[in-house]
């Protein structure tokens, strides 16, 4: 057995009536890249906030290198050597690299000296582990995949021996997920050990050498991954069998619900973030969009689901023109009623109210509708039997009209919001990543009901980050890149490699 | 993630506001004990004053029923997210359509002129608060500092016009003439006299009732209705308002207008209720008074009842006081009331981690 770098030994941490971390005991072998997976809300996070120095375990033992410490902030972290990498990067964007590594290890009266021997250690670590960073480059200019570079290095900078990445790959491309895996794998043979956090299966069975599987707060699985498959960890993640392969038929494409052709979006600076977007979408089908986040996919269902007015183009919906149509309430009202619903790609602060019950959550967007007033009053017994409705046909849980939809899980957020676009029986869905912080049995029924919708013969638009997603659901997948469109392709025809090269730009 | 607090709902809504408003008592009994006064005694003579006997009660409720409209006007706004202090302003404004309905129109029957002034003073308030409400939506000015300087523009607008226009011909004070007696709002002692009820004299009137219905009306609207979920997406959550299709511009001016027609209606019961004529600065902080009972009232109508009746006995209690005990001044009861502000509104989450620290030992006791 080789020497750990990291062992906890029975810890445990309590949040009010939430027991988040229960009883967890494993160790993470020097030198290795150490995959930990687990479903949302399994307590992952919990557990490298407490390696971290973020939380204090409540009871337990946690060992660096052999020895027993007490990690009371990340300072304390950082100094026994652990660096984390963030999902979401912590940098100063009109900084420099230099500058932004140095932050918060400055030493010194005067930033000079410390720079000057930054660089040259800079430069070392640079050279070490392939980095290829320019020092001098200004944080906000840089592209997403090197940005993490920087965050890497910055942890290497303060002396890290044992990294802890969250998703990493969450805003990458294929190919810039494939450079920061050689990173990793250069970082392992220099002796570094890696934590990776994910919940893509793929990647824990292409870079990691031992997997920790968690679930509802407990350790449920330790294993070397040579000696297990993909579905071994699925089914471990999620406690029972998962069908992960989509039973797809072919679709049967009727009539064009939607034709977008020449549509552009400028912002109030001047700078364009749609550019000569066309394309169709037909009932029965199910168009993905691909691309990395941030391209303008974004940018494209604010426009198609009235949030936002599309400064020159086209849109045919049924026929009718959708950007110069005139309406005296918001478009976004407007649209609804002419039957396009829309699944928000940020669920939590657009597609719902955390503050609000679960019933109150089933009519947003639809408060105005006759069938849930009476007179200028709420109708609540229609509204609650509504919600009650959604709550079985979808299996959310807990099945409580009167809780508020912030404390439900995201997978169980999404039921909520999906059963309510569904009932409005629209001709066009707009779905913004469906899956996005959902657990893999709920992505599992996410999945199935839109195929569903698209076999009654809806047009449905999916726009997703998760390159398998778009490709298990999607019949025509069209790629976007700084906000236009860099290719389109038969679902069949594409590849994780043909795409990401669409997604990078190159044609 | 911040730790989720370890406290029932009724410790939260009860408790807590009866806690902060124990600490404001005793850090006033502190002072009262330090100018050299018995705080025991002071609270008694207050709680006499303010519930102990017909008169008092009157008082009370008199000046509870301002309170609820201007604690009603600063929760109203609470739930569409927006900060309304104008309620003094608006109240003040509200105070002028009222003046004018009343001097052009009080020889008309009671049954004309006081509804007349009622819509007048809900469309002055109501008006007043439109230019703040518009300026947050459109232009993105602070609705905070707005309605604050709204209250100033108010103050001298209404200066001059009580000295140069509206002050009754031969007087000296800045008051208007007293309205005819057609535009008073019945006195509760008078309505009750013919069924046999005999209610001491006080300027507790007709308005006490509309107040409570404005309490009803207001938790059927925000909780019941459209409107108001409508209100409270633009309150909690702007971004999910705009993914639902909801105007929130225009719910922002429209809320602030019914904010400030809920305390332009605290002016009926003030001017039609009790003085019959319109003084210099009639207002008397009430709207002020509002924003601390809203926040003590969790912006709920039952604890706006609540908190109003406290204020309002505070009042009249405290004035009370202040004849049997002349070391106690009309300043050391608004210290009291700045107290309690103070503890329910600003320092509001104060005893939260000890007290769930608490609830957490007694759950792991049981």
């Amino acid at each position: 057995m080789a020497e750990l770098a990291i062992e906890l030994i029975g810890v445990n941490k309590h949040f009010g009536e939430v027991h988040a971390n229960k009883n967890i005991t494993f160790g993470v072998r020097k030198g290795t890249v150490h995959g930990i997976i687990g479903e949302n809300g399994a307590g992952k996070s919990t557990l490298m906030s407490i390696i971290y120095g973020y939380y204090q375990a409540d009871s337990g033992t946690i060992k660096i290198n052999g020895k027993a410490e007490r990690i009371r902030s990340s300072h304390a972290a950082i100094g026994l050597g652990i660096g984390m990498v963030h999902q979401h990067f912590m940098l100063v964007d009109p900084f420099t690299v230099l500058e932004n590594i140095v932050l918060g290890a400055e030493g010194g009266m005067t930033l000079d000296g410390s720079l000057a021997a930054a660089r040259t250690h800079l430069q070392k670590l640079n050279q070490d582990y392939g980095l290829q960073v320019d020092p001098d480059a200004i944080v906000g200019e840089l592209g997403v995949g090197t940005q993490q570079r920087v965050e890497i290095l910055k942890t290497l900078y303060r002396g890290a021996d044992v990294l802890i990445l969250d998703e990493p790959t969450a805003v990458l491309t294929p190919q810039e997920a494939d450079d920061l895996f050689r990173i990793l794998r250069l970082l392992r043979e220099q002796g570094k050990t890696v934590i990776l956090i994910t919940h893509k299966l793929r990647e824990v069975m292409d870079i990691t050498d031992d997997v920790t599987v968690m679930r509802a707060g407990e350790i449920v699985g330790q294993v070397r991954t040579a000696d297990v498959t993909k579905e071994d960890l699925a089914d471990l993640m999620v406690g029972r069998k998962v069908n992960m392969h989509l039973d797809k038929a072919a679709a049967v494409p009727g009539e064009k619900v939607l034709g977008v052709s020449g549509l552009n979006l400028v912002d109030g600076r001047g700078v364009a973030l749609l550019k000569d977007i066309s394309f169709d979408l037909h009932a029965g089908e199910i168009v993905g969009i691909a691309g990395v986040s941030g391209n303008g996919q974004s940018e494209l269902l604010e426009v198609l689901s009235g949030m936002r007015d599309a400064t020159s183009g086209s849109v045919q919906f049924k026929g009718q023109e959708l950007v110069t149509l005139k309406t005296r309430e918001p478009k976004a009202a407007a649209y609804r009623k002419l039957g396009i619903a829309h699944i928000p790609e940020d669920r939590s602060r657009e597609g719902m109210v955390k503050d609000f019950m679960t019933f109150e959550n089933a009519i947003l967007g639809y408060h105005d509708d006759p069938s849930v007033r009476r007179g200028f009053l709420f109708n609540r017994k229609a509204i609650i039997e509504r919600c009650r409705r959604f709550i079985d046909e979808f299996d959310v849980r807990p099945a409580l009209t009167h809780r508020r939809i912030g404390l439900f899980s995201g997978g169980n957020q999404q039921k909520v919001i999906l059963a309510r676009e569904i009932h409005a029986n629209p001709d066009l869905l707009l779905i913004g990543q469906p899956t996005r912080g959902v657990d893999i049995g709920a992505i599992e029924f996410i999945h199935k009901r839109l195929m569903q919708l698209r076999d009654e013969g809806k047009a449905l638009l999916l726009v997703s980050v998760e390159l398998d997603e778009i490709m298990a659901l999607s019949d025509r997948i069209i790629v976007m890149n700084g906000g236009a469109i860099s290719g389109e392709l038969p679902a069949a025809e594409a590849t994780a490699t043909s795409l990401g090269l669409l997604m990078g730009g190159h044609k | 993630m911040s730790q989720p607090a370890n406290m029932p709902r009724w410790a939260s809504l009860w408790l807590m506001p009866l806690l902060n408003l124990f600490a404001a008592l005793f850090v006033s009994g502190l002072v009262i004990a330090l100018i050299g006064e018995d705080p025991v005694e002071c609270l008694k003579l207050m709680i006499n004053g303010a519930f102990g006997y017909p008169e008092g009660i009157g008082y009370t409720l008199f000046y509870t029923t301002s309170f609820i409209f201007t604690g009603l006007a600063v929760a109203a706004a609470f739930h569409a997210g927006l900060f309304n202090i104008g309620g003094e302003g608006q109240m003040y404004l509200a105070g002028l359509g009222v003046t004018l309905v009343c001097l052009q129109f009080d020889y008309l029957p009671a049954y004309v002129v006081i509804p007349l002034a009622m819509l007048a003073a809900i469309v002055f308030g109501g008006a007043w608060a439109l230019v703040p409400g518009y300026l947050q939506a459109k232009r993105g000015s602070h609705i905070v500092v707005t309605t604050i300087m709204f209250n100033f523009i108010a103050s001298s607008l209404m200066t001059w016009l009580l000295v140069d226009k509206l002050r009754m011909e031969g007087s000296q004070t800045p008051a208007t003439r007293e309205f005819a007696q057609n535009a008073w709002v019945p006195m509760l002692h008078e309505l009750f006299a013919p069924l046999g009820f005999e209610l001491p004299n006080t300027p507790l009137n007709a308005s006490f009732f509309l107040a409570l219905v404005a309490l009803v009306l207001f938790y059927l609207v925000v909780w019941h209705s459209p409107k108001g979920f409508v209100t409270r997406t633009v309150g909690l959550n702007e971004k999910a308002a705009r993914y639902a299709g909801i105007p929130v511009d225009k719910v922002v001016i429209a809320v602030m207008c019914v904010s400030g027609a809920l305390a332009g209606l605290a002016a009926i019961n003030e001017l039609l209720g009790s003085t019959h004529r319109m003084n210099m600065g009639f207002t008397n902080g009430i709207g002020f008074v509002g924003i601390a009972v809203a926040l003590m009232g969790r912006n709920h109508p039952v604890g706006i009842l609540l908190s109003a009746l406290l204020f309002g006995a505070l009042t009249q209690g405290g004035l009370d006081l202040s004849f049997e005990k002349p070391a106690i001044t009309r300043e050391m009861i608004i210290f009291t009331q700045g107290l309690i502000i103070l503890f329910c509104g600003a320092l509001e989450n104060l005893f939260q981690t000890p007290l769930s620290a608490a609830f957490k030992r007694m759950l792991k006791n049981q």
